[in-house]
């Protein structure tokens, strides 16, 4: 137990460390890396006496609804592709052809086809959830090996009763997968899709710090975006281990 | 034991799509299955074995010909013939009692709660699994599977038994012992079974008749009674009679094979 502490802890314990020795090295401008106690300090003054708050709760929630929206569009589609092969090689390359789309170059049209407000950032993020969320589904789904719908047959299933009792459970650890690149995704994104004129969440607190060149409030920004992301993905897992524990093995 | 025809093949063709044309898989076979049959089917491999079982089930037509059963021709899969596959099939996401009891919670054969759990039981006990009512299909070694199978399939009291080299990947321990499990179940109730096997003594030591088949296309090459009574034991391997049974239907099985392996190369050299 305490060598599972220690061997958690560690890789932590070193990255800070890293950071203090370049910080007091001398060989960058300490005016250009803030100390981890500084942003400690910042983190805690931007919480108690500020907008931190506010900021995570409206990135989370940006994050939450595009994944989500993103998710429940995925798995139809997904469940098309995975299961109609045909249509899967010709549907394929433009599914990667909008994935491999950097979502900040789309941002201009966003605005302009759907505005600045909170509709706009979440476009972006419903954006990179889909298409990161959709390959993950119907890769896992054209996987699922036809002898369970035989058998199921021969046991005198009907079409119904083959998607209710065999595809849908046989689907879930894939939906659970895409949720989780869907998350990552979304939260890699979200800078970009708060560059819409976002007056409040992680990504505009970035963006203010930076005009006024506040590295410490950059770094704060940039840990919590990584650490809520960390919490989201450690939770998913400990649900997907509980959902699907008949796995021969968990991602 | 040779009841009324259950299962007829009537000049049964099977023809697939092929790079070179259309590939003649099953050749004209006209063979009856007589109620409380044991039929063990044997033949090299890729000669139509698996597509012949496959009209049985339901799950592809012949090209020309039928397959009756009980006089009607097998338009699809259904409870009343139960299929255990090489793969076993067994559902992982489901408990050892959950797949026993899968075909009793379907609309077309739906039990009780009390009367499905009391046919779990039953052949949990009489398989051997009762310990791991609860255990997901991760946690079984493949003999144990292979038994889930048996009795997921039983549960639904199929007539048939449809076997397709169903205890192939199994060691010879394992395997001796799932054969005379399977006589035992078979001699508590009674089914009509086709076997596909590639092991001789397997096909001698279990079943009431053989059918050997022919390389592809296949037609079939003899057809055998098995001249010993039930309930058989180990010990039937030992005698002479056993053993000249073996010597005579390999005979057959090596020329075919031999056949098969030559036309394989011939097909490859093209
Ligand atoms: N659905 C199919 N489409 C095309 N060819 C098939 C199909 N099913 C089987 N075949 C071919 O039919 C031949 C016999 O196959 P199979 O019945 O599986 O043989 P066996 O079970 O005796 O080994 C093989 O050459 C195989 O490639
Ligand atoms: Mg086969």
């Amino acid at each position: 137990m305490l060598r599972r502490v220690v061997l958690i802890a560690l890789p932590w314990l070193i990255v800070i460390g890293i950071w203090y020795a370049i910080a007091y090295s001398g060989l960058i401008n300490p005016a250009l890396v803030p100390t981890p106690d500084r942003v400690a300090w910042r983190f805690w003054d931007l919480m108690t006496h500020a907008r931190l708050p506010v900021d995570i709760l409206m990135s989370t929630q940006r994050v939450v609804i595009g994944v989500a929206l993103g998710i429940l569009a995925a798995v139809p589609v997904g469940f098309v592709l995975g299961w109609y092969r045909n249509v899967r090689t010709f549907i394929d390359p433009l599914m990667n052809f909008f994935r491999a789309l950097p979502p900040i170059a789309l941002i201009p049209l966003v605005i302009v086809y759907f505005g600045i407000g909170e509709l706009a950032k979440v476009v972006v993020l419903f954006y990179a959830s889909f298409f990161a969320g959709v390959i993950v589904m119907y890769e896992g789904i054209a996987q699922i090996s036809p002898i369970y719908v035989r058998v199921s047959r021969t046991l005198g299933a009907s079409d119904a009763e083959i998607f209710r009792k065999v595809i849908v459970p046989l689907t879930v650890p894939h939906l659970l997968t895409a949720l989780r690149v869907a998350l990552g995704v979304a939260w890699a994104t979200l800078v970009a899709s708060e560059l819409i004129a976002a007056q409040q969440g992680l990504g505009a607190l970035i963006q203010n710090a930076s005009s006024f060149f506040q590295l410490d409030i950059i770094y704060v920004g940039i840990i919590c975006i990584g650490l809520i992301a960390l919490a989201m993905d450690l939770i998913l897992r400990a649900v997907a281990r509980r959902l699907v524990a008949w796995q021969e093995r968990i991602a | 034991m040779a009841g009324r025809p259950r299962i007829v093949f009537d000049h049964v063709s099977m023809e697939f799509p092929s790079k070179q044309g259309r590939l003649r898989v099953v050749d004209d076979v006209s063979y009856e299955i007589d109620d409380g049959d044991f039929v063990a089917v044997i033949g090299p491999s890729g000669c139509g074995k698996t597509t012949m079982m496959n009209m049985v089930a339901g799950f592809v037509q012949p090209t020309s010909g039928r397959v009756l059963l009980d006089g009607k021709p097998i338009t699809g899969p259904g409870p009343d013939r139960g299929v255990i596959f090489q793969e076993y099939g067994v559902f992982p996401w489901l408990t050892v009692r959950q797949n026993i009891a899968f075909g009793l919670t379907l609309r077309a054969n739906r039990a009780h709660a009390a009367e499905r759990n009391e046919i779990c039981t039953r052949y949990m006990k009489l398989m051997g699994l009762s310990e791991f009512a609860d255990a997901w299909p991760k946690m079984l070694s493949g003999g144990m599977r292979q038994r889930l199978a048996l009795a997921r399939a039983y549960a639904v009291r199929p007539q048939f038994l449809l076997m397709d080299e169903p205890f192939g990947a199994l060691d010879a321990q394992t395997r001796a012992a799932m054969q005379d499990l399977l006589l035992e179940v078979l001699a508590a109730e009674g089914k009509t079974v086709m076997l596909i096997t590639h092991s001789v003594e397997e096909a001698i030591y279990l079943a009431s008749r053989i059918v050997v088949m022919s390389a592809r296309p296949t037609r079939i090459r003899e057809e055998i009674t098995v001249p010993f009574a039930y309930p058989r034991a180990d010990a039937l391997h030992e005698t002479r009679e056993f053993n000249e049974l073996r010597s005579h239907i390999r005979d057959l099985v090596m020329r075919e094979y031999a056949a098969q392996a030559q036309q394989s190369q011939a097909v490859g050299a093209e």
